[in-house]
């Protein structure tokens, strides 16, 4: 094929090879999206075939040669309500369709594994908490519900998986979370849709759907080997956390064993769900969740702690059973470094 | 400043009107409503573009009330309240510019003019002092700001965490951005007041055309009325005890 | 396509432009840059839109040039992002928002109501000259070396993110804003307290109720987009935080208060549109528009839903579930009163006497342009459907079909139907239908396969892409050539037409309308006495009975 150029010959391969209409269903939710996208192009089609139809007919029907003179008609009340109703009608079925999915999507189950996103100028980064850390990828085992808690460290951006016709703005200060479950194995797009600057389009990267034992092999083999738990632990002791949150009875702090999960009651009366982004926030910003019955005086660690250390401090909490490892690191600290023990306004500056 | 079409000067002997009337309009009544309309209807543009901030102001302070109080009483409340006042005043000044303009009394209304533009500027004044007291006092979001007075006060308000601490600098960058902005029309009114000295002076309000005047004032009370939201929003919180 | 026209003009051996008019009242630079005249400041407006549509249409096609390869190879990643920011903001701010208000509303809207001018003639002019400001700073933010925050400046990007020139471009962005609300402000105060003695509300054409209602929305929309540009200033310039997160701030905030003018934006680029529709699709089927009442107040009802639906462009962003639910209902009950616009207008055609001048051409592309974008509208409305069309090309084949194949259409309808008017000659008949086939088909090769591509998941806004996604990019690339060759057209022979183009007479389309009832160019003062307006809006048989009583006078 000498004769056709280069470029030519790539389009065409491109085209032959590539061409489809739409991304492959690889999650559980794609084929409910596509439904309802089927339904929208459908009632378009119908709707454009309507208004087309009507204005190519009138215009043939009605030209100037074969209808000389025009008759002037008011209106219709009759034909006012059908084209308002007709359509509204559609609409509300549109709206009703869309927003059951919308719930869908954005309503994790309760057994969905947790994955941890953090999204910078240009690159994301994926936190298994098994300790695997990733950047601008994705192992996930198929079958099985995924979260991602995700936040931004500068601008927003946006997780795409077009694949999984799943969406979620990336932003800073904030979690937000998406879930899916994949159906398929394979390789799919990953790519950042909010713009963020210079290298927005070069924020992309890959989802790896694999197999039930594929994916425990691969976690296996590329663990760091500290959980984020573990990192989480670490740096509780060194933070000073374990301080006032030791788990005694007359602690400072209050216990953080079985929080996760669970109601607490604010000293403002209300009660509160204890998830990630509470417990992200308390950190930051404890005066805004001053708990019932302790003084408000746990130390903000703004600046002090990134969002991965943030992240692992919340999958620490979250794995905190009994302060069983809570009493561990303090006494463990206590002994090897007595001056560094009880820092009230946690001078800790430790990143991980 | 506009080229008014020629030949119209001879004109205006051939048809009665007064020399005010734009030509483009039927009638006198149709001039006057057509600018007082103009007038409510900027005012209402006005309302939107103060609306942003009020929108922003009421989202934060409901989130960092704390933080709200104590930079509240950061401000001079007798500062505030005597601005208040001045303000009040100028409206009255104002209205009485209008007044005179009515009554065609050309001195008068130079006189309640000069007497707004005077109120204007003690306003202004004081809100340049107190600026410069936020500056001084490193309360400016930005540019030179720190929590130190709010988590080691000197004074009898209590300390503030350090996290609550950090939110005053929403609370001073509201509070430099409303009466920052409400300042600067407060300059673009008194501008306008001093041509509108100008013009008075050469009898422009004194023969039975006070449009600009009363809509000027309109645009002056409105400016009033906007400090009189800023101040309890932004001076008052929580100073009951 | 028929051959039969309605176009009646004077015998061309005899015809000569009026003696007197606006446009040669009075001679001079000065005459021109100092005017008062509503119909001299339209052209002003039209010669200084045109430029920046050019300007905006440059960079399209430099983004079109990119995208033919899947890597970011003709130029870097930093010029492309400016290129599209640049791209969005011209067209947005100086060529849409302004197109046909400024141009074709400041020109005839007080004909239309029988008056001699706008209310605020000098406000008028300062609406220019603010618009010109306006269109300095932002080629001065494009010299200097652009800036790249995208047309919505999202923070904190645009804040503490970049280098470049965000301040300038935000500057002329809120001047630019200024000179729509003077616009705005002018066309209520003229329509509500100017109207000729017996122009009723419902005797108006429907080209003033439309631009009645995006005027409302300039007026009370807009100033909310100037305190969200100056809370960015000041927080790039000085810092305080107000969107900054790590100061307490929220950067969620900037995207309420930004989306809550940038919706009712949308409607004030589409609404003074459909109003040209209206009047074109009268005209050429001989009969009142059908539903004259419910298209009049379908227009209102845009303005006044087009205000509670903002953050149906947040969905994904982190507003709560039922917020997004709010907005969602909100979006679909926006979309109704459009469709019954398309219904009323197909209606209009239903036994009418229909003849296919170029207006005509420029009004059936809307129809079926605007149709198409409208309806993938309700696509994005729909909650779940949103997740995973928002921020792809879907969006953008969005609403690039309801603002170009909608709104630039329509302008260009508006431009061809009232150039006769406005400057006294027909354009050529030939060229002109040559121009709207070509941009017709020129536009449906460009944003129909982005549809595809969008779904497909390729994302907005990038340089380079994955190969797979080519051939639909080399498809839109290939309908940008076209789609350019359309625009271009009209500016060459309507250009032409000035000099070299037919006398065109009072009523070349013998159209009702009180500005067709006068000289072709109007006199600077359009009436010659206070017309008494006594029938209503596209009375055709009023029209048939004053021309058999009269004979046609030119010049």
């Amino acid at each position: 094929m000498h004769f056709i150029s280069p470029v030519l010959w790539q389009f065409l391969v491109n085209w032959l090879t590539h061409f489809a209409l739409f991304p492959p269903e690889a999650s559980g939710i794609a084929p409910y999206t596509d439904a309802l996208y089927f339904f929208l192009v459908l009632i378009s089609l119908v709707g454009m075939t309507i208004v087309v139809l009507l204005v190519v007919l009138f215009s043939v029907l009605y030209r100037k040669e074969r209808n000389p003179e025009a008759t002037q008609i008011e209106g219709s009340t009759l034909l006012e309500a059908t084209w308002t109703i007709i359509p509204l009608a559609l609409f509300m079925v549109t709206f009703v369709w869309g927003a059951l999915l919308y719930f869908r999507i954005y309503n994790p189950p309760t057994n969905a594994m947790n994955i941890y996103i953090v999204g910078k100028q240009w690159m994301w980064k994926a936190e298994h908490p098994g300790g695997q850390h990733e950047i601008n990828a994705l192992h996930i085992p198929v079958n099985r519900p995924v979260q991602l808690t995700m936040i931004s460290q500068d601008v927003f951006h946006s997780f795409s998986i077009p694949a999984f016709r799943v969406k979620r703005e990336v932003i800073p200060g904030r979690y937000s979370t998406v879930w899916f479950e994949a159906t398929q194995p394979g390789t799919y797009h990953l790519f950042c849709t909010q713009y963020c600057g210079t290298l927005h389009s070069g924020m992309i990267g890959e989802i790896v759907a694999m197999k039930p034992e594929a994916y425990e092999a691969w976690t296996a083999g590329s663990t760091s080997g500290a959980s984020l738990a573990q990192n989480g632990e670490r740096l509780f002791a060194s933070l000073g956390c374990n301080s006032c949150h030791s788990g005694a009875g007359d602690a400072r702090g209050p216990s953080l064993a079985q929080s996760y999960g669970g109601k607490l009651q604010m000293a403002n009366g209300s009660y509160v769900n204890v998830d990630e982004a509470f417990l992200r926030d308390a950190i930051l910003n404890p005066t805004m969740h001053q708990m019932a019955g302790y003084a408000p005086i746990m130390p903000t660690y703004q600046g002090q702690i990134s969002e991965e250390g943030l992240i692992a401090l919340v999958e620490y909490i979250k794995n905190l059973n009994s302060n069983y490892r809570v009493q561990q690191t303090l006494n463990t600290s206590q002994v090897q470094a007595p001056a560094a023990a009880a820092p009230v306004n946690g001078q800790g500056t430790v990143k991980p | 400043m506009i080229a008014t079409p020629p030949a119209h000067v001879q004109e205006h002997s051939t048809h009665e009107h007064p020399a005010h009337l734009r030509h483009h309009f039927a009638s006198v009544e149709q001039q006057r409503e057509s600018a007082s309309f103009g007038m409510w209807l900027f005012l209402l543009t006005e309302i939107m573009f103060f609306g942003g901030m009020f929108a922003a102001y009421l989202i934060y302070r409901n989130w960092y009330y704390p933080a709200f109080v104590v930079g509240s009483h950061q401000l001079s409340i007798f500062l505030g309240t005597f601005n208040t006042a001045v303000l009040i005043c100028s409206s009255f000044t104002m209205a009485m510019g209008v007044y005179s303009a009515e009554m065609k009394r050309r001195k008068a209304l130079i006189g309640w003019l000069l007497a707004t533009i005077f109120l204007g500027l003690v306003f202004l004044g004081v809100k340049a002092d107190e600026y410069h007291e936020k500056w001084e006092k490193h309360h400016v979001p930005g540019l030179n700001f720190s929590t130190q007075d709010f988590t080691h006060p000197t004074d009898k308000e209590p300390p503030l965490p350090a996290d609550m601490a950090a939110k005053t600098q929403v609370y001073f960058s509201l509070y430099f951005a409303m009466t920052g902005m409400h300042a600067l029309h407060m300059v673009i009114g008194i501008s306008i007041l001093v041509i509108l000295v100008v013009q008075a002076w050469a009898g422009a309000y004194t023969q039975g055309h006070m449009t600009t005047i009363e809509n000027f004032g309109l645009y002056w009370h409105f400016v009033d009325i906007v400090w009189i939201f800023l101040f309890p929003l932004l001076y008052l919180i929580s100073r009951h005890q | 396509m028929s051959t039969a026209t309605i176009v009646k003009l004077p015998p061309q051996e005899t015809a000569s432009l009026p003696k007197k008019s606006y446009l040669n009242s009075e001679y001079g630079l000065k005459s021109w840059l100092l005017t008062g005249d509503h119909k001299r400041i339209a052209i002003l407006y039209l010669i200084s839109i045109t430029f920046f549509f050019f300007i905006g249409g440059a960079m399209a096609g430099l983004i079109r040039l990119e995208l033919l390869t899947p890597q970011s190879d003709l130029m870097a990643t930093d010029t492309y992002n400016k290129v599209f920011t640049m791209h969005g903001v011209i067209m947005i701010f100086l060529f849409l928002v302004p197109s046909v208000p400024a141009t074709i509303g400041n020109f005839l809207i007080p004909i239309m109501v029988g008056a001699k001018d706008l209310a605020f003639p000098k406000i008028n002019l300062l609406s220019w000259y603010l618009y010109i400001v306006a269109g300095i700073f932002t080629i001065a933010a494009l010299v200097l070396g652009g800036v790249d925050t995208g047309w919505t400046f999202t923070t904190p990007l645009s804040t503490h993110y970049l280098n470049t020139h965000v301040i300038t471009a935000g500057l002329g962005i809120f001047i630019a804003g200024f000179s729509s609300i003077f616009t705005g402000l002018n066309f209520i105060v003229t329509i509500h307290r100017m109207r000729a003695p017996g122009m009723t509300w419902f005797r108006l054409p429907l080209f003033v109720w439309s631009n009645y209602a995006a005027s409302i929305l300039m007026v009370l929309g807009t100033p909310v987009l100037a305190i969200t540009l100056v809370l960015v200033i000041l927080e790039r310039a000085i810092g305080i935080g107000v969107f900054d997160p790590s100061k307490g701030g929220d950067p969620l905030l900037f995207q309420h208060l930004f989306w809550f003018y940038s919706h009712p934006a949308v409607y004030i680029m589409i609404l003074p549109g459909m109003g040209v529709i209206s009047e074109v699709i009268s005209t050429f089927s001989r009969k009142r528009v059908f539903g004259y009442t419910a298209v009049a107040f379908s227009s209102v009802a845009i303005a006044v839903f087009g205000f509670f639906v903002w953050a149906h462009h947040m969905f994904i962003m982190g507003v709560s579930n039922y917020s997004a639910l709010v907005f969602s209902l909100l979006t679909m009950l926006v979309a109704v009163p459009s469709a019954i616009k398309i219904f009323n207008w197909a209606a209009t055609l239903y036994k009418g006497s229909i003849t296919f001048e170029t207006p005509m051409l420029y009004a059936f592309g809307f129809i079926g342009l605007f149709t198409i974008g409208g309806l993938t509208g309700v696509f994005l409305g729909s909650l779940g459907m949103d997740i995973h069309l928002t921020e792809t090309y879907f969006i953008v084949a969005h609403f690039h079909f309801v603002m170009v194949g909608g709104m630039l259409m329509a302008y260009l309808a508006g431009v061809h139907f009232w150039w006769p008017k406005m400057t006294g000659r027909m354009y050529p008949e030939a060229l002109s239908k040559l121009a709207a086939l070509v941009t017709f088909i020129g536009f449906n090769l460009t944003f129909f396969p982005q549809f595809i591509v969008g779904y497909l998941g390729m994302p907005r806004r990038y340089a380079a892409y994955p190969p797979e996604f080519q051939v639909l990019n080399v498809l839109s690339t290939a309908g940008a050539t076209v789609l350019g060759i359309g625009y271009l057209l009209p500016m060459i022979y309507m250009t032409w037409s000035l000099k070299y183009g037919k006398i065109a007479g009072a009523n070349p389309w013998q159209a009702t309308g009180l500005e067709w009832q006068i000289q072709s160019p109007p006199l600077t003062e359009n009436f010659t006495e206070t017309p008494i307006v006594d029938h209503d809006a596209y009375d055709y048989e009023w029209l048939a009975n004053k021309t058999e009583h009269e004979v046609q006078t030119v010049g």
